[in-house]
């Protein structure tokens, strides 16, 4: 790894300095409280890079964008919150059903409807996993820190890239407004080779074999894009078995890749009695318990975070409650993510969620009090 | 080989054929009027690509061998002005219907006119949404009758191409199916503007709309737009109350205005080589 200097970042700018970083030179979205600082950042700095920044007429349209831009060619990424990433949903779908390379990032705010703007929330984990319909896969992040996310969204990007799938990147109005120091690597160059550089001659755009690069257009091979089911030249069939292999390889794609993909993070004793599993701003809030009770008191006490929670880690989680009694899932909502951890805990752990829904942070103090319950 | 063979042969994706629409449908006219537009524009096949949202006429992106991009309803503009503003040097052709273009992509259709950036729109103008079976678009005639108005459509029209003009489009040119030779050089004219252009293209749907509104077969109906075009140059010199219920044809308006992606290439320009 090259040289790193320390910089005092935003997390929103912290995102679009990660996805430069990532060789993004293109951004197409509107204005929404509280991704904002994305789309004014990335419209400063593109146009020095040769990239291009658009505000769109509408959330529609900018998920629209960079979808063309992508299948011109060109990385992009879109930012939005809760009333646009509604929006956005219909053609987040049509980019996994095309297998379109992109990054959508939304700083997720106090819903539902047009909430409390300026709250932070976690309310939007199962409008990332099924937002858009059909039975699609999805992959999303969500980084606990400025520093993830500047890493996180590096990886959304190139992982995009290389699995042609679009990547959500769920920050919470907590990382994308608080400043931290995140160490930006010298060179600033942490892109994965051009898709499109080794090309072979036999080159399908929807091949069954594997992955395989997307060719932008403009360059002699006139393969059909569509949002319908297609075969692997991407022509629209509706042969229910083209539809099923081709669902199925959607699905494939990303259970190959699972490893590259699914990223979690234990801190903490190594057999815990009482764990926590969270994500996002709540693990910092987790991790301020587990510094205290493990650290300092060396009570049997651990923390899994998730920065990705789609695919839902569920192996973790497994491992996890083998080993421990209880696990507490904190999180900014009625609690959505806990139930995927009942699911996979399996009976073999107490799964004890702690929720907060009124546009406040979850204390250190508030899962202190929880711990109590079991330890000392 | 003969030319209009040839031409069939390299810009046609013929395993693809047939078509899937009905019998007398003008969506083949249109389809072709483009085909041989492109021959005559003399652009490079590779740097061709049609962009088309969701509906009958929207499908001839499947049929046309060039990267093609079919995408979701109303939606095709704005796909199409990411691709663009990425790749500037392509010709980006964006095939529609009137409900695709007019209702529900009604936004991105006056923001990309008020842009200027240079697309090529064709709009297939039926009056009906055909492939969910025949319901009232924005641009069905008040008093037709569809499937969603049993009774008669209340709502008034757009004129599409005033819309766009008021929008800030800087061409735009109507034709129809029943002269395709004349719709095919508007196609050539506004493949070669520098800015959004705008081409509705009057077409016959015999199936979904013709017959629920009596209006005959598809001979009666092409015969029927043709008898109500009255060319540009003629409209200027007829009555408002002459022009009732007749379309007006040709190139409606043309004029030079900043175009966005040059526009903008040229504003970051001053950051090379720093």
């Amino acid at each position: 790894m090259p040289e790193k200097k320390p910089v005092l970042m935003q997390g929103n700018e912290a995102c679009a300095e990660g996805a430069i970083s990532a060789g993004v030179r293109f951004y197409a979205g509107y204005p929404i409280t509280p991704s904002t600082e994305v789309a004014e950042h990335m419209a400063r700095r593109l146009p020095e890079l040769g990239g291009v920044f658009i505000q769109m007429e509408d959330e529609i349209a900018g998920m629209a964008a960079i979808i063309g831009a992508s299948i011109g060619g060109k990385r992009a990424i879109t930012a939005t919150s809760g009333p646009g990433f509604s929006l956005k949903q219909e053609n987040i779908g049509y980019a996994i059903m095309a297998e379109i390379p992109c990054v959508i990032v939304n700083v997720q705010r106090m819903g539902p409807s047009t909430g409390v703007p300026t709250a932070p929330s976690q309310g939007d984990v199962m409008q990332a996993r099924w937002g858009t319909h059909g039975d699609h896969p999805i992959i999303a992040f969500s980084p606990a820190s400025v520093y993830e996310t500047y890493y996180l969204t590096i990886a959304a990007v190139n992982l995009s890239q290389k699995l042609r799938q679009p990547v959500i990147m769920l920050l919470d109005e907590v990382i994308g407004h608080m400043r931290e120091k995140v160490l930006i690597p010298d060179t600033g160059k942490l892109m994965v080779e051009k898709s499109s550089d080794n090309v072979p001659a036999d080159w399908k755009p929807y091949d069954e074999k594997g992955l395989t690069p997307l060719v932008p257009f403009g360059f002699g091979h006139y393969y059909h894009v569509t949002g319908l089911f297609h075969d692997q030249y991407g022509f629209p069939s509706g042969d229910p078995e083209v539809v099923k292999r081709a669902l199925d390889r959607l699905h494939d794609k990303l259970e190959k890749y699972r490893d590259e993909i699914v990223l979690t993070n234990y801190v903490g004793h190594k057999e815990p009695r009482v764990a926590f599993v969270t994500y996002g701003c709540s693990v910092r809030s987790a991790r301020a318990v587990v510094k205290k009770a493990y650290w300092q008191n060396r009570w049997p006490v651990g923390l899994l975070s998730l920065q990705t929670v789609w695919p839902f880690p569920g192996r973790e989680v497994e491992a996890l409650a083998r080993q421990a009694d209880v696990i507490i899932v904190p999180e900014l909502n009625r609690g959505q993510l806990v139930r995927e951890v009942e699911r996979y805990s399996r009976g073999q752990a107490e799964v004890v969620p702690v929720n907060r829904y009124d546009g406040e942070m979850i204390t250190p103090d508030q899962l202190m009090e929880v711990l109590g319950r079991w330890l000392p | 080989m003969a030319a209009i063979e040839q031409l069939t042969q390299d810009f046609l994706r013929t395993k693809k054929l047939p078509h899937i629409w009905c019998p007398g449908c003008g969506n083949g006219i249109v389809t072709a009027a483009m085909v041989r537009a492109f021959k005559r524009a003399g652009f490079e096949q590779r740097d061709i690509v049609i962009v088309s949202g969701i509906g009958c006429s929207s499908r001839a992106a499947g049929y046309l061998n060039f990267n093609t991009l079919h995408t979701t309803h109303g939606r095709a503009l704005s796909f199409a002005t990411g691709l663009k503003m990425a790749r500037p040097e392509l010709h980006v052709f964006v095939i529609m219907g009137d409900g695709d273009c007019s209702a529900i992509g009604g936004n991105h259709f006056i923001h990309t006119a008020r842009r200027n950036i240079d697309l090529n729109a064709v709009i297939v103008n039926n009056h009906i949404y055909g492939m969910t079976g025949g319901q009232h678009s924005p641009l069905t005639p008040s008093g037709k009758k569809a499937t969603t108005a049993p009774l008669g459509t209340l709502e008034r029209s757009f004129d599409l191409l005033e819309l766009a003009r008021g929008a800030g489009a800087t061409f735009g040119a109507r034709g129809t199916a029943a002269q395709p030779r004349q719709l095919e050089q508007l196609m050539v004219r506004g493949a070669k503007h520098k800015g959004f252009s705008v081409i509705e293209a009057l077409s016959p749907c015999p199936i979904s709309y013709g017959r629920r509104n009596k209006l005959g077969g598809p001979v009666e109906m092409l015969l029927d737009i043709k008898n109500k075009s009255v060319p540009v140059e003629r409209a200027s010199e007829m009555s408002s109350e002459e022009l009732e219920g007749k379309n007006v044809t040709g190139l409606i308006y043309a004029y030079d205005a900043p175009e966005f992606s040059e526009e903008y290439y040229r504003m970051i320009e001053q950051f090379k080589d720093k």
